[in-house]
């Protein structure tokens, strides 16, 4: 049997645990040893990591702290650890001081209060900094904004050059003079019409609150935020998504909430079917590669395309590479992105009709591989594969699901045996105008 | 100096300024609205320098471009770009098919005057060059 994937080394500190709750209680070592029915010096060596405990001893001075022993064995929630670890991840730059992550515990332990106020705060920050991404997004490929913003841009551009003549030209003829002044006008009214309706386009999809406009994109940045690994789920399994949804933003709204739930189910069904414990050393064993992790699914080759995406990674950089993960279904529309810097994965209109997810759609159950050459100058590799989305009887039709994971090519020099395809990020905005796969861009197309 | 010159632009009160503007600086302007039908107009106006705008109904503006580049008898004509988007991807994608210049609306006036000026002086040098015209 594979060996436990240990956990992060600020959730392993027992000792530090029992040593924060009872400091916080103003407790003596030799009070709490006492209840314990063990020795003060025993004790001191407990709570300096110099001794492992567990079972009835755990329970013992569990009991003598007036604390549930989970608090002491697990520490804080593992979700708010992880929120309050991303804090540290991201709170320092331009500090240049690190924060100290190795006494998260010993921080939420003495500063319960302070420590809920860093992951509120964090949580608004991801949820602001997913909305800004939303919005970027929709400016970037939202065909009914941009065509909105050319017309109010054209008729601006009427008028200030119209205005322009009438300023410059105190001695133009009369019917010029009237033809431009009608010309203002008509633009003026004009420019009111596109201005109103460019505001009702935003306001229709300004987000309640602070985060992303819809329910997919809110879901979708509380897996960014959780960098789409949840150890309590992993743990504990569906048990402990009712845990997630509490501490996550955004899961006022039902449809939400629900959605949110639904993703966290087969989030926890992958973890059941294909345990953090088994993959992770696999994975770690072949620089995770899917290709040598096939086995693993036993048949289901998008499982494990969906754990390689679902794997933790450390702030130092080891752990899992980043990747992202495109799911959509048989028509092409997106029902999930992870996304990876320097990938695209648009949430309005279409990706690229290159990438290996849609052509996967074509070769059911085929596992593809495919080096993906950006514009910008990136490479990609991507494995994709497309597959029922559930079982079905004889003779009904059933719903596909694409799924693609996406890796960048550090090495400059890497070769791989995957063909390599000049792709894009999506037509909207790909410079690769010659491109023989692009989409009509325009009105007319 | 100035000759000839085609405004493929669906806006009319722009179209109407700019025209204004550059037959008041001596071009012979023609205006035309639709980009379906732009090729055909400048294969029979055969302007001396083009005003092309990147969105057009019927048929984008850079589409229109990249047509006029792989014809021998519109690869050298002068094409300025307007666009309402104004991102550097648009001028990147205008200027890689061949647009010699770029203007985001709203423009000002002079600058639209001054660069038609400066393409068709250009253009009568680069004329010279390959042998035709007179500098």
């Amino acid at each position: 049997m594979p060996p436990a994937v240990p956990p992060p080394r600020y959730l392993q500190r027992t000792g530090s645990r029992i040593r924060e709750r009872r400091l916080m209680q103003g407790l003596r070592q030799a009070d709490v040893a006492g209840r314990a029915g063990i020795s003060a010096s025993y004790l001191n060596l407990i709570e300096h990591n110099r001794r492992r405990i567990g079972g009835k001893l755990l329970i013992a001075i569990a009991r003598a702290l007036d604390v549930e022993p989970t608090l002491l064995s697990e520490g804080a929630d593992a979700t708010l650890a992880d929120v309050l670890f991303r804090a540290a991840q991201g709170g320092h730059v331009g500090t240049g001081t690190a924060p100290e992550v190795e006494m998260i515990d010993a921080l939420s332990g003495r500063f319960p209060g302070w420590t809920d106020l860093i992951a509120a705060q964090q949580k608004r920050i991801t949820g602001l900094e997913a909305l800004v991404d939303a919005l970027r997004d929709r400016l970037s490929h939202d065909p009914v904004l941009a065509e909105t913003m050319h017309e109010v841009l054209s008729t601006v551009a009427a008028i200030r050059s119209t205005a322009d003549i009438l300023v410059r030209e105190p001695n133009l003829e009369a019917p010029w003079r009237t033809r431009f002044h009608r010309n203002l006008h008509e633009e003026a009214e004009r420019l009111s019409i596109r201005a109103t309706a460019m505001l009702a386009h935003f306001e229709d999809a300004t987000p309640r609150g602070d985060g992303p406009a819809t329910p997919l994109e809110t879901v979708e940045a509380m897996f960014d935020a959780a960098g789409h690994h949840f150890p309590a789920i992993e743990t504990g399994g569906k048990a402990a998504i009712l845990r997630v949804l509490e501490r996550a933003a955004g899961m006022e709204d039902s449809v939400t909430r629900d959605l949110a739930a639904q993703m966290l189910t087969a989030y926890a069904q992958d973890a059941a079917r294909l345990p953090l414990a088994e993959i992770m050393p696999a994975a770690a064993a072949v620089d995770f590669a899917p290709e040598r992790l096939l086995h693993m699914g036993q048949g289901d080759a998008a499982l494990v395309l969906r754990r390689l995406a679902s794997l933790p990674r450390a702030p130092d950089g080891s752990g899992a590479p980043e990747v992202g993960l495109a799911i959509c279904d048989g028509s092409g529309a997106l029902l999930f992105r992870r996304r990876v810097a320097g990938f695209a994965i648009p949430r309005f209109g279409a990706g690229c009709p290159l990438w290996p997810l849609y052509g996967a759609l074509n070769r059911p159950g085929q596992p593809i591989v495919a080096v993906l050459d950006m514009p910008g100058g990136g490479q990609f590799q991507a494995w994709s594969v497309s597959q029922p989305a559930e079982l079905v009887g004889f003779g009904a039709t059933p719903v596909m699901r694409a799924t693609m994971l996406v890796r960048a090519i550090d090495d400059p020099a890497h070769d791989p045996a995957a063909p390599t395809i000049a792709a894009g990020p999506g037509c909207q905005v790909c410079a690769r105008t010659a491109c023989t796969a692009r989409r009509i861009i325009g009105p007319g197309g | 100096m100035p000759g000839r010159v085609l405004l493929v632009e669906d806006e009319t009160n722009i179209m109407e300024a700019i025209g204004f503007l550059l037959s008041r600086d001596g071009w012979a302007v023609n205006g035309h609205g639709n980009g379906a039908t732009a090729l055909e107009a400048i294969a029979r106006l055969a302007p001396d320098v083009l005003v092309l705008d990147m969105m057009l109904p019927g048929r984008s503006g850079l589409d229109i471009l990249r047509d006029l580049r792989a014809d021998p008898k519109t690869e050298h004509l002068p094409v300025l770009m307007l666009t309402a988007k104004g991102q550097i991807r648009d001028r990147d994608m205008a200027l890689a098919l061949g647009a010699n210049a770029f203007l985001t609306k709203p423009f000002a006036n002079a600058e639209l005057v001054e660069t038609l000026r400066s393409m068709a002086r250009t253009a009568n040098l680069d004329d010279v060059a390959r042998g035709g015209g007179a500098a």
